[in-house]
């Protein structure tokens, strides 16, 4: 047996070769960021924009965000991209309530994140008043490169979470 | 050549209150009481079998404080005829539906009765096409603030006022200086 195997008698190669030493939020945070599935809260020319970042020239795939969502249920992020009308807003409130947790929310553009140019009568300004939103991304419509860093931005956010720590607080509580 | 202006002045007289001619289009005012009948003839026997617009004004302050402009094309006979109809209104009177004549007419007269809160004769469906039901006002119409106003429908919808520090800029036909014609912001309400 050659000398430098002995060197590390505690090592079982067997086993350890398949064993990494991780703090439980790192490993969880490193998960939830490279596997974002969004739902597209599609409502103006910025969903024209989301779809060319899904598309093979931007291809939000390279994230891990490729697998849009139509169904609430399966989804972690909320890309809101157009003007959200007084009349949809409570919809896009109702899917954003159908998500399950952890979720998040982008703000696309500058109607989503402000109401953009329509200061008007129909036109929720911005949908922080109804949604806690994680990243804003200006433009309008912001490019693909944008939507990809705003979504990079929220995969920095994510990875700075205490999941672990909010998880065990949670089942304490319970 | 007989016009189209000449041909309903000579079958309507009294009726076709004035007729404007500029740069090829043909613009008819007609009595509000007659409208209804000159419009069917217009479609029937002038051939302007395409409705383009139904749209109003809200001449807020003026009486009759209503007008209904119907923008009337002729396709059919080829013969490419553009005939803009109006006539005005007073507030608390209802303007005849079109929607018997053409039935596209019924979402344009929709939507007037949605922005603008002018009811319609004849229209068989009358509810608003772009707000939702029960939203309490007519935004289109003058006396409403650009910003919107506040209204609340439980489980529907709710509105509030748009914030419009350095929002969009809001002319008033004056001759008073920039400062007063252009400010940054207009309070209406």
């Amino acid at each position: 047996m050659p000398e430098t195997i002995e060197q590390h008698a505690a090592y079982d190669s067997k086993i350890e070769g398949n064993i990494i030493f991780t703090k439980a939020d790192a490993a969880i945070n490193w998960m939830r960021k490279n596997s974002l599935w969004p739902m597209p809260m599609g409502l103006a020319c910025c969903a024209i924009e989301l779809m060319g970042s899904a598309s093979s020239r931007f291809d939000i795939a390279r994230f891990g965000a490729e697998v849009m969502r139509f169904s609430p249920r399966q989804s972690d992020v909320m890309i809101v991209a157009g003007t959200v009308t007084y009349k949809m807003a409570l919809a896009v409130k109702r899917v954003w309530d159908q998500m399950p947790e952890p979720k998040w929310c982008i703000a696309m553009g500058a109607c989503a994140s402000s109401g953009g140019m329509y200061r008007s009568y129909a036109v929720l300004q911005g949908i922080d008043h109804l949604i806690p939103v994680d990243v804003y991304i200006s433009g309008c419509p912001p490019r693909p490169e944008a939507v990809l860093e705003g979504l990079m931005r929220l995969q920095d956010k994510i990875s700075k979470e205490e999941s672990a720590v909010a998880h065990f607080q949670t089942e304490k509580a319970v | 050549m007989t016009s189209i202006l000449n041909i309903l002045g000579e079958r309507f007289g009294a009726a076709i209150l004035d007729t404007v001619e500029f740069r090829g289009e043909q613009t008819v005012i007609v009595e509000q009481a007659r409208a209804k009948e000159i419009i069917n003839y217009c479609r029937d026997e002038l051939g302007f079998d395409y409705l383009i617009d139904v749209s109003s004004l809200d001449h807020f302050g003026v009486e009759p404080r209503w007008e209904m402009v119907y923008e009337l094309y002729a396709l059919g006979n080829g013969a490419r005829h553009h005939l803009r109809l109006k006539y005005k209104l007073p507030e608390d009177t209802k303007a005849d539906s079109v929607s018997d004549i053409w039935p596209t007419a019924a979402w344009h007269e929709r939507e007037i009765y949605d922005m603008m809160g002018i009811e319609f004769n004849g229209l068989a469906d009358h509810r608003r096409i772009l707000m939702w039901e029960g939203y309490p006002y007519f935004p289109l119409r003058k006396d409403f603030p650009l910003a919107g106003r506040p209204s609340e429908m439980p489980d529907v919808a709710f509105t509030d006022r748009a914030p419009l520090e350095g929002g969009p800029f809001v002319t008033s036909p004056t001759s008073a200086s920039t400062v007063h014609r252009e400010p940054r912001s207009r309070e209406m309400d």
